[in-house]
């Protein structure tokens, strides 16, 4: 498809491994400083010293999560720049906005009052200590937001205009950039799943010791206060996981198609449970591609629409034409091969236009502009070879996004027995219970697995699209050799196992150790 | 030049003058192993380890500002000059974790290993940065050409020469500024510890030699620096018309007389630097030297950097297609985009305030073994 086929996939490898990396420690970063925030805020405001040592133990977790995230983060940032040039300039003017926000607005605040958090126990009155753990848990929250606004935009590119001059993209409005629906349900959809990852990993690590026989009383006060954080953080994300479903049924009907594995559409179009999805019956077009499957009839279309007889385009559908209304009806939308046609139509006038302008041809570039822009809104098809590059990989998206969903359902049991386990007295004696104790250990990788898959699903379900169809991935690349991007993708994949190694280790030697002491009484 | 875009070159200059004082976090990093005292180290890792976050921070944010108000440089010079960059994130990678893994058990590594991550960062964030710095006035070799977008094969608007960056790391102007930042890196490190560490004479945690030692060898590769720029050809820019310029010989040197204005804030800083190194190092009490030095420092490079991208002058010099070097005028953001991020950027005075309250609480005394010893989260 281009020249730089494989710079384009190795530097794909290379994002993914960083964002997925970056994402093992940035949500329990994030879940955890809020778990940190409320026990110290209970420590405050009853006086009590426990809740201090409580509120220590967890807190010498969060820092050495912490830094792990931050230097993946870095990476994130600037391999923008490094490995996807085009993009960068393409709708750098937009997509550069957000990132320079979390900048000004978050990242000096997270990292200004969490060496307050740290070492400022002795230093600070225990209001001006509590307000900067709470500042260090908005400020991580707020950095969440405004990379979630710059992933959202990717996905569901508002605010914007082409212009032809400068070959780019520019904003002309900043609140539908901020406060697009798909960025506001994309970012509460993954904060709440955070607060779910630090609950569970409080939650996890406190049943490990009390399974061991250690710290109980710390043990069933940080259960509490988990599993209420975690109870909160599964519902909301379950609420705003729908709120992006539906996002995702209105803006990129494709990826909803491949979530579900769906060839073509109906009336009443039923949603999967589980199943296997038959590769080679999908690519062959045939309408029941998922083999073996427990489906609710009319529950998709419910989901998409509200309403469960309404329809919902498959990805054959899609490519033919047929897709779905913002009132949810079914609409003759235009076809692939004629949105291909209409993006290489913007590419031929955009370089007409570029060409006259140039040589100073102003009439002769100015009549390229009604074609540009009556084209423009299907730019990036012009770059695709045929109407089913257009669809993402179909089996990880579907498997993916089942595991997210069937895992979130896991949580939202675990949450539930918890929480009851540690409010109602009559059923306080579960948390005796080994079987218990150890589903609350098991829950630590799960949740893990669930959030990558969360990701999974929204990331590689959009493809081939780095922008919803304005920029294919492979458009958007540097020009640099397929071997560098090799080299510094082994060094990437080098460096953040073994750091997630150190972090994982350090980890567990540290509640090791601090175990076998009474939590409740550190009172350095 | 548009407001705007004046505001936003000035902003980045503000942040870039910023990013280089915070270096004394690398530089620092470089003096631990300067001392065979194990009670030394500790010191000089602990009060290192409470500041490195406002440099991992201000570098991102320096990043942020710059995708924001001038895309076509993060583009071109990030995707062009991979090696370089990717040698920077590397080395700051190793950075962010070593605080806080080096002394704590089940590293899987030992602490000298961190410890030497905290020196390769040290080393070649500061060169490698001053290397990034110095492709400001001595340029690179790439071109652009907006139109390939939409050409066929390869679509990428920039390239940049085969080595991709590494001809910048061999490039002895820019080695000269990247040694001569990695200098003042160490040498404003020295006089922080003195400020940030009780007794750090006496405990031999900075000393007067190393004070001298770094702080002259800074002065002499910054001299050595500023005979070489102010000899250097530059490109003045048409503002109607960025693509095209005129080769200008002296031009940094003409830009500084034509802004007279910078004469007096270069010089002064020049000379608040050279205060505070040199009442240090002659005094057996002084501690304020690292406000002095860090307040010279942030003069110095503002200047440096008002002079590469005011005066219709090109930033980015392109040695290989000088029509396509990149200027405020053709790598600016849009005037919405650049309108909205100055209002955003309102936020800052309010930074600066809670960074400086926080900073004074936490720094009200001076850092002792003692404290060190007995604080759990100690490194």
């Amino acid at each position: 498809m281009y020249e730089l086929t494989g710079t384009v996939d190795w530097s794909r490898a290379q994002f993914a491994l960083t964002a997925m990396y970056h994402w093992l420690f940035v949500p329990l970063t994030i879940g955890l400083a809020l778990i940190v925030a409320v026990m110290e805020t209970i420590y405050v405001r009853t006086g009590k010293t426990e809740w201090k040592g409580i509120t220590r133990f967890w807190m010498t977790l969060f820092g050495i999560n912490f830094a792990v995230g931050i230097a993946t983060g870095l990476i994130l940032e600037f391999e923008f720049g490094t490995n996807w040039s085009n993009y960068s300039w393409f709708v750098g003017d937009i997509f550069g906005a957000p990132l320079a926000i979390e900048g000004l607005f978050a990242f000096f605040l997270e990292a200004t009052f969490v060496a307050v958090m740290f070492f400022g126990w002795n230093k600070v009155s225990p209001r001006f200590h509590l307000l900067s753990t709470w500042l260090t848990a908005i400020g991580v929250t707020l950095s969440a937001w405004w990379i979630l606004v710059a992933n959202a935009w990717m996905q569901y590119p508002v605010g914007m205009k082409f212009d032809p001059a400068q070959m780019r993209n520019v904003m002309d409005n900043f609140a539908q950039v901020a406060l697009s629906s798909v960025a506001v349900n994309k970012f509460f959809h993954t904060v709440t799943e955070t607060w779910c990852i630090g609950a569970v990993f409080v939650i996890g690590v406190s049943c490990w010791m009390m399974w061991r026989g250690r710290n109980r009383q710390a043990c069933l006060r940080s259960i509490k206060v988990a599993s209420v954080v975690g109870a909160v953080g599964i519902l909301g994300c379950m609420a705003f996981g729908h709120g992006s479903a539906v996002d995702v049924a209105r803006h990129q009907p494709m990826k909803l198609a491949a979530m579900e594995g769906l060839n073509r559409g109906k009336i009443g179009t039923e949603l999967i449970g589980v199943g296997i999805l038959d590769q080679k019956a999908f690519d062959a077009g045939e309408a029941d591609a998922v083999k073996c499957k427990i489906a609710f009839p009319g529950m998709l279309s419910w989901l998409a629409n509200g309403d469960a007889n309404t329809f919902v385009p498959g990805v054959r559908d899609i490519i033919e034409g047929v897709s779905l209304t913002p009132q949810g009806d079914t609409l003759n939308t235009v076809p692939y091969t004629e949105r291909m046609a209409m993006g290489r139509e913007a590419r031929t006038a955009l370089e007409t236009y570029s060409t006259a302008l140039k040589n100073g041809d102003k009439a002769a570039a100015d009549a390229q502009l009604p074609v540009i822009e009556k084209n423009y809104k299907y730019f990036g098809y012009g770059f695709l070879e045929s109407p089913e590059d257009a669809i993402p990989p179909v089996a990880l998206t579907f498997y993916s996004f089942h595991i997210m969903v069937i895992l979130g359902g896991y949580l939202l049991a675990i949450f539930a027995l918890f929480v009851v386990a540690s409010f109602v007295p009559r059923f306080g004696k579960w948390l005796n219970n080994k079987f218990v104790l150890f589903l609350g250990m098991m829950s630590v990788p799960l949740v893990w697995i669930c959030s990558q898959s969360g990701w999974v699903t929204a990331e590689v379900g959009r493809q081939p699209w780095v922008i919803q169809d304005l920029m294919p991935t492979g458009v958007a690349i540097s020009s640099i050799p397929t071997s560098s991007v090799i080299v510094t993708f082994v060094i990437f994949a080098v460096l953040f196992t073994a750091l997630l190694a150190a972090e994982i280790s350090i980890m567990l030697r540290q509640i090791s150790k601090q175990s076998r002491t009474d939590i409740q009484e550190v009172s350095h | 030049m548009t407001f705007l875009q004046a505001y936003w070159w000035l902003l980045i200059s503000v942040l870039g003058a910023i990013l280089v004082f915070l270096l004394f976090v690398q530089g620092g990093q470089t003096l631990i192993n300067s001392s065979n005292s194990p009670e030394c180290r500790k010191l000089m890792v602990n009060s290192l380890g409470r500041k490195w976050e406002f440099t991992y921070t201000t570098l991102v944010v320096f990043g942020g500002a710059f995708f924001a108000s001038f895309p076509l440089y993060y583009s071109t010079s990030f995707g062009g000059a991979y090696w370089l960059w990717m040698l920077i994130l590397f080395s700051f990678v190793l950075q962010a974790v070593s605080y806080e893994f080096r002394s704590k058990p089940g590293n899987l590594f030992t602490y000298r290993t961190y410890d030497t991550f905290l020196f390769v960062n040290g080393l070649v964030g500061t060169v490698l940065l001053g290397v990034a710095v110095g492709m400001f006035f001595f340029g690179g070799e790439f071109t652009v050409s907006r139109v390939s977008l939409v050409g066929g094969g390869n679509p990428v608007i920039s390239t940049w020469a085969p080595t991709h960056g590494l001809e910048a790391i061999t490039n002895w102007k820019c080695l000269l500024l990247g040694f001569a930042v990695f200098f003042l890196a160490r040498t404003q490190a020295a006089l922080y510890f003195i400020n940030d560490i009780k007794d750090a004479r006496t405990f031999g945690v900075s000393t007067r030699v190393s004070v001298l030692f770094n702080g002259v060898t800074f002065v002499l590769l910054f001299v050595g620096f500023l005979v070489v720029l102010f000899l250097q050809s530059g490109l003045r820019v048409d503002p109607a018309k960025p693509g095209n310029v005129v080769p200008v010989a002296n031009i940094y040197l003409h830009n500084m007389i034509d802004m007279w204005w910078t004469i007096p804030v270069f010089l002064g800083g020049v000379l608040a630097v050279l205060y505070g190194v040199l009442r240090t190092a002659f005094s057996n009490s002084w501690n304020k030297g690292v406000w002095w030095s860090g307040a010279g420092t942030v003069a110095v490079v503002f200047v440096l950097f008002v002079i590469a991208g005011f005066n219709n002058t090109a930033y980015l010099p392109s040695l290989t297609d000088p029509s396509s070097s990149l200027s405020v005028y053709n790598s600016c953001s849009s005037p919405y985009t650049l309108r909205t991020m100055a209002y955003a950027s309102l936020i800052v005075p309010v930074v600066i305030a809670y960074i400086w309250i926080t900073w004074r609480k936490i720094n009200a005394k001076p850092l002792t073994i003692k404290e060190v010893d007995n604080d759990a989260h100690s490194y």
